[in-house]
């Protein structure tokens, strides 16, 4: 659905982030590698812990100093991993923006919001005072806040739920990004909103060219939203693939599991399809494959033996030794209900 | 399935003309300006009915009452008018052992497992509390009962002597359960009950919640802004919007049709999990009105693409449309096309 500007702007190598000490650090992005093309949606899937909201902020070094971050951050061909905290945030808030979950916590509740959004195109671009006054009431218009001119004045608490994500995404295209990292920008808000803001999204992406990094836990919002997914289960990348392949063609039983969860086309009042367990502690994480606990189809070198990312098809791929067995037993449990 | 067959159904609540209003406090600027006191109408005339043994589902954006219908359900609310009748009994203002007795058969169990848990009671302690203040067990039959209602809920051996903080957000909201189910009621009131929990342990807990309902006969009723859950869960559901009821029906039949366009346009933004069938607008523009000034005649006027002249003046009463009860005055030519 986006044009050919098929080229990439950020590549993942090897992303590795922990914390804690060095002797037994806790690993929260283990070997993480994908790439996000210019005005491309990549979504981001996991449940609480996964390291999804932890990968966003490695891209921005905002995980340091308390984290390390290992691996290459390639942003049009520099490491941003390498760079130290004064080169890094000329990159951030200017060619990469993020926005957050809670708006409500990321705004300054003291500043005007017209403010707030002139204090970022002050910092990174060389507009006056009049022109960053009219720069300012044309992005709260293009997010569609209604009337924008006479808000500009108001404070964060004077707007609803929905409009201060509108705000934070005005402040974050202030400086033109060509990268915005969205972290669960919907997850606090109604779904009617929900649907404004990630339409608001799609079209600010496809319009300007901007790659967007969508970190989620709803397929719904994948499905609806994205070009491509990437399905993270332990820290670790287990499934990548366009959003069609991953919703329509899960391979990994993590994916497969999480999809088979979400009641659709099922008798009402029959049980639910449900994963055993719960998220493992990054403690405890075997030396293998991160769901091999959880996993109906585990076999033996599974716990031990980490699984590469493999292609299952173009652009599809899967972390698992056993993907013949998960799909058999998928299979099996759709032909049985 | 059973209680379909057990018709006529009696309900086992009725809720007549319930409002509620809460004012809020008068500043001293209001004051010195004479300014009346601002009311937030929370609940402006609900009728329902709540048939025993069944699942009524609840929805609605934030901020349009369901909570609020909730917990003057559970008697956490004192309502500014209207009825609330348990079997043929009214429960508004009820005092002393009756309201202690109202208590016991109706509990409620809330969204967030973390506050509503005291972090510094052993599960047991928290269960023996509530056995005992009201009286349910004496001496060592209550502890016989802790370790029936954790077998009931499936929490592991052990679990009993454990802190809330050793548990996962799923087990959490289990040992909620079990402290509602330790009072033996007939009614849950599920406050999004499995909001806050990761899409692969919610479906453990909603099996769980079936699997009780349909063992005890329970009577629940399933608070959620989850559509696509409340529509698996539910016999019937009611669509609430500014604290009114909007559309009440059976669950099939409204999810498949809806006759009231907020509730059309309710179910349209719930992002669907087949990526081929995007949209590029929003299913419904604008917000909730603020539930301190609510628009006269139909409260949806504002928002709807059908509202005409009539929809602006006259509030447009609850009435049957198709197999259930809507609030609109061209419910039939909308739902036709």
């Amino acid at each position: 659905m986006s044009e050919p500007r098929q080229h990439t702007v950020l590549e993942l190598r090897y992303l590795r982030t922990e914390f804690g000490s060095r002797e037994r650090p806790l690993i929260a992005v283990d070997d993480v590698s994908f790439s996000v093309k210019a005005g491309e949606i990549l979504g981001l899937v996991g449940e609480s812990g996964s390291g999804k909201s932890i990968t966003l902020r490695s891209i921005l070094g905002i995980v340091r100093p308390r984290g390390r971050v290992g691996g290459e951050i390639l942003w049009k061909g520099r490491d941003l991993a390498a760079l130290d905290e004064a080169a890094l945030r000329k990159v951030r808030g200017r060619e990469i923006a993020m926005i957050f979950q809670e708006p409500m916590s990321s705004l300054n509740p003291l500043l005007t919001v017209g403010l707030q959004i002139s204090e970022n195109l002050a910092t990174h671009t060389d507009l006056d005072a009049r022109a960053r006054k009219t720069k300012a009431v044309e992005l709260l218009e293009m997010v569609g806040i209604p009337a924008a001119r006479n808000r500009l004045g108001d404070y964060p608490h004077e707007f609803s739920g929905g409009m201060r994500q509108r705000v934070m995404i005005a402040i974050a295209l202030a400086s033109n990004p060509q990268l915005l990292l969205a972290d669960e920008p919907t997850t606090a808000l109604d779904v009617t909103i929900q649907d404004q803001i990630l339409r608001l999204i799609q079209s600010l992406s496809r319009d300007l060219g901007m790659a967007v990094i969508l970190v989620t836990h709803d397929m719904g919002v994948v499905a609806q939203t994205c070009d491509r997914v990437a399905v993270m289960y332990g820290g670790r990348l287990c499934e990548l693939g366009t959003t069609t392949q991953v919703i329509g063609d899960a391979r990994h039983p993590y994916a497969l599991g999480l999809l088979r969860s979400i009641p659709r086309d099922v008798a009402p009042r029959t049980p639910l399809y449900s994963i055993p367990g719960a998220p493992p502690s990054l403690s405890a994480l075997p030396p293998g494959c991160a769901f091999t606990a959880r996993c109906p189809v585990a076999g033996l070198e599974c716990g031990d033996v980490r699984p590469p990312l493999a292609a299952v098809g173009q652009h599809h791929q899967v972390a698992c030794h056993r993907r013949a067995e998960a799909l058999a037993h998928f299979r099996q449990h759709e032909a049985a209900s | 399935m059973n209680m379909l067959t057990m018709e006529p159904a009696k309900p086992l609540l009725s809720i007549r003309d319930l409002t509620m209003r809460f004012e809020k406090p008068r500043s001293l600027s209001d004051a010195i300006a004479r300014r009346p006191r601002q009311v937030v109408s929370a609940l402006n005339g609900v009728d329902l009915d709540v048939m025993a043994a069944e699942t009524l589902g609840i929805v609605g954006e934030s901020g349009c009452g369901k909570s609020t219908l909730a917990r003057c359900i559970a008697g956490l609310h004192q309502p500014s008018g209207g009825d609330i009748l348990f079997e043929g009994e009214s429960v508004v203002g009820l005092k002393g052992p009756k309201r202690r007795a109202y208590n016991k058969r109706v509990q409620m169990m809330f969204q967030d497992p973390y506050t509503s848990l005291n972090p510094r009671m052993t599960v047991r302690d928290t269960l023996r509390e509530a056995i005992s203040v009201h009286r349910m067990r004496e001496g060592a039959a209550i502890e016989r009962r802790i370790d029936e209602l954790l077998d009931l809920v499936r929490l592991p051996e052990g679990a009993a002597d454990k802190y809330p903080h050793e548990f996962s957000g799923g087990q959490r909201q289990r040992i909620g359960i079990a402290r509602a189910l330790s009072l033996e009621p007939i009614c849950l009131v599920a406050d999004e009950l499995v909001s806050a929990l990761d899409v692969s342990v919610q479906a453990q807990v909603v099996n769980l919640l079936l699997e009780l309902q349909d063992n005890l006969g329970l009577t629940v009723l399933f608070v959620a802004h989850d559509l696509r859950l409340v529509r698996h869960v539910s016999h019937r559901v009611a669509v609430i919007y500014l604290g009114a009821i909007v559309e009440v029906g059976p669950s099939e039949a409204l999810f498949s049709r809806p006759r009231h366009p907020y509730s059309q346009a309710l179910l349209a933004a719930a992002p669907s999990l087949d990526p081929a069938d995007r949209k590029r607008a929003p299913a419904l523009s604008g917000e909730l009105p603020s539930p301190l000034d609510i628009p006269p005649g139909c409260p949806f006027h504002v928002r709807c693409p059908h509202a005409a002249e009539r929809c602006r003046i006259e509030k447009p009463a609850l009435r049957p449309v198709g197999a259930g009860m809507a609030a609109c005055h061209f419910a039939e030519t909308i739902s036709a096309v």
